[in-house]
């Protein structure tokens, strides 16, 4: 079962009016592994997260799910589809408490017919649980979420599309907000999770965090892949230097500018 | 790394402090024993109850359906016309082209749910702001039920409700007072408060209000099907609405093209001092009733105090201030980290 990919990418290209913003992007996510997704601002990571998600589909080129092609209509297809991403901003409702913004559109319900409810003492436990998982410790869930620090809110995302599982999980810049110790934790929750037969893309652009946990790396760069490597192919430091430009890491075939 | 110091107060007080409504309940208490202490008399007794509940329960009916779409992150200014359509609807429908009552109860129904339908999906499609959007529905609305009111029956006034058949039944379901002097309209107003408040508090549509309202980029990338939730939300103020149209027009037995007229506000009015926010993901379906309620309380108390009706627009001017402003002071105690 190792022919088809979690998830292959196939020569995408995204255009706004005139601007391209991907160009003919090709890579696989294998299930069971972290593939780094690295490049500076504008490099067209936003994009191609967009499209896995949903929230546009790609101008060309194809996307395969387990092997079957994905034409998504929606973030909630997506979803439906084992895909789930989480957002560097725009991840939380600061006014709605924090165990209702950890279930915000996957509500488990209680009871039957017309008594289906939500349980809010359930919810409330499971997102205490899941958030001291990431060793984020928060008193009381009913507070709203706007009260909880830039990285208790990255953490909540987090473990709110942990705890939704599926089989794609799609980090945007997780480690932006976070500190040291939260950073780390969060790293090894990776690993974790990525065992667990799911496809994890960790977009970054920090190689320091996206070296110890990647098994695979992709770099791009106006819109291009510039290089596509398993881990033991390279070094941090070559990944530090494919990011910042260095055309001599990235050998021929590389952008001209 | 960041330790909670054990909570001086327990996070049910917090809780209870943090409940959007707080202000709407400690007014309206406050509001019930001023009245109580000044005009004891009329005020407690059965029928000045009844006279501050039966002034409410329109409002409130209409303001707990507005509560729903404010904290969903929109307006509707229109519902005060669809109450002015609903009527006439009706009437036209009954004496003008002879229809039995129910099905003109249900062709009116549905014309209003259409007319939520399409502010929805104009303002979803458009992305203008439903402020705008409803505000030009509110007129269309109305300019359209006096022109075809005139141009069909020459009046903008219109009666004789009591000759369809099927009124004697609508009269009960609408009109009635199974206790005297109590209007039927106020259970409808206390089931459809509870109702919302089991929505909100206890459904998945009522969190995806909360969301769609609070944060409509997040909840959608979240699964939420944001559009969808508006649409409804829409449809529900034009549904109260156009309940508010038929008791009105059960229970005066006609209509007038003119009726409703400046609901949109007393409506919002009630929904704020209810302590939902006017940017929307935070508030109560229990707040704009007790809203409603100080529109009641206001609007019964202040004349049997024997204060001239004219200042009654006076005091609920300043109360939505210092409701508003109350809330503020509140919210941003109770919303430090605990």
């Amino acid at each position: 079962m190792s022919s088809d990919p979690r998830l292959a990418v196939r020569e995408i290209s995204k255009t706004f009016g005139s601007v391209r913003a991907l160009e003919r992007v090709s890579l696989d996510v294998r299930a069971g592994e972290v593939t780094c997704l690295l490049g500076d601002n504008g490099a067209g990571k936003t994009t191609l997260i967009k499209i896995l998600s949903g929230v546009y589909g790609p101008t060309e080129g194809e996307i395969r799910l387990d092997g079957t092609s994905l034409q998504l209509s929606s973030p909630r297809e997506a979803l439906a589809r084992g895909i789930t991403t989480v957002y560097q901003d725009l991840a939380i409702a600061p006014l709605m408490s924090v165990w209702r913004n950890f279930f915000l559109g996957a509500e488990p319900l209680k009871g039957r017919g017309p008594f289906r409810r939500l349980d809010p003492v359930r919810c409330e436990r499971i997102a205490r649980e899941e958030l001291a998982r990431l060793g984020v410790q928060i008193a009381d869930t009913y507070q709203p979420a706007g009260t909880l620090s830039g990285g208790e809110r990255q953490s909540l995302a987090i473990a709110r599309a942990l705890h939704r599982g599926g089989r794609l999980l799609v980090l945007d810049e997780p480690t932006a907000a976070l500190g040291v110790r939260q950073t780390k934790v969060l790293l090894r929750t990776i690993l974790e999770v990525s065992q667990e037969d799911v496809g994890v893309i960790l977009v970054t652009h920090n190689p320091h965090h996206a070296f110890p946990v990647g098994d695979h790396f992709v770099v791009l760069r106006r819109g291009q892949v510039v290089a596509d490597r398993a881990k033991d192919e390279l070094s941090q430091e070559t990944l530090i230097q494919l990011m910042a430009g260095d055309d001599l890491a990235a050998g021929p075939g590389g952008p001209a500018a | 790394m960041e330790t909670e110091p054990a909570g001086a107060r327990s996070p049910r007080v917090r809780r209870l402090l943090a409940r959007p409504e707080l202000a709407a309940a400690l007014g309206a208490a406050v509001l019930w024993i001023f009245f109580t202490i000044q005009a004891a008399e009329p005020f407690l007794s059965r029928a000045g109850t009844a006279a501050y509940l039966n002034a409410a329960a329109p409002l409130g009916i209409l303001a707990v359906a507005v509560s729903l779409l404010m904290i969903g992150g929109e307006f509707d200014l229109s519902v005060g016309s669809i109450i002015g359509v609903s009527g006439m609807s009706i009437m036209l429908l009954t004496t003008h082209f002879g229809w039995p009552l129910w099905p003109a109860l249900a062709a009116t129904v549905g014309l209003c749910l259409s007319i939520g339908y399409l502010n929805g999906i104009i303002v979803v499609r458009t992305g203008l702001p439903s402020f705008i959007v409803t505000l030009g529905m509110l007129f269309t609305v109305r300019g359209l039920t006096i022109a075809i009111s005139r141009g069909l029956s020459g009046r903008t006034q219109l009666g004789g409700l009591d000759g369809s058949t099927g009124y004697e039944a609508a009269r009960f379901l609408f009109a009635s007072s199974p206790l005297p002097p109590f209007r039927v309209s106020v259970i409808w107003w206390i089931g459809l408060t509870a109702a919302a408040t089991w929505v909100l508090n206890r459904t998945r549509y009522g969190n995806w209000i909360f969301g769609a309202g609070g944060q409509a980029e997040t909840a959608r990338n979240l699964g939420v099907p944001v559009s969808r939730v508006k649409i409804s939300l829409f449809m529900t103020t034009a549904g109260a609405a156009c309940l508010v149209g038929i008791i009105q027009a059960v229970q005066f037995n006609g209509a007038d093209t003119l009726r409703g007229t400046l609901q949109e506000f007393w409506a919002i009015t009630a929904v704020v001092i209810g302590g939902t926010l006017l940017r929307g993901g935070y508030g109560s379906a229990i707040g704009a009733a007790l809203g409603a309620l100080i529109f009641g309380l206001v609007r019964q108390g202040i004349v049997m105090i024997g204060v001239n009706a004219d200042w009654f627009q006076v005091a609920l001017g300043t109360l939505l201030i210092a409701a508003v402003l109350f809330n503020n002071q509140v919210r941003r105690l109770v919303e430090q980290r605990r």
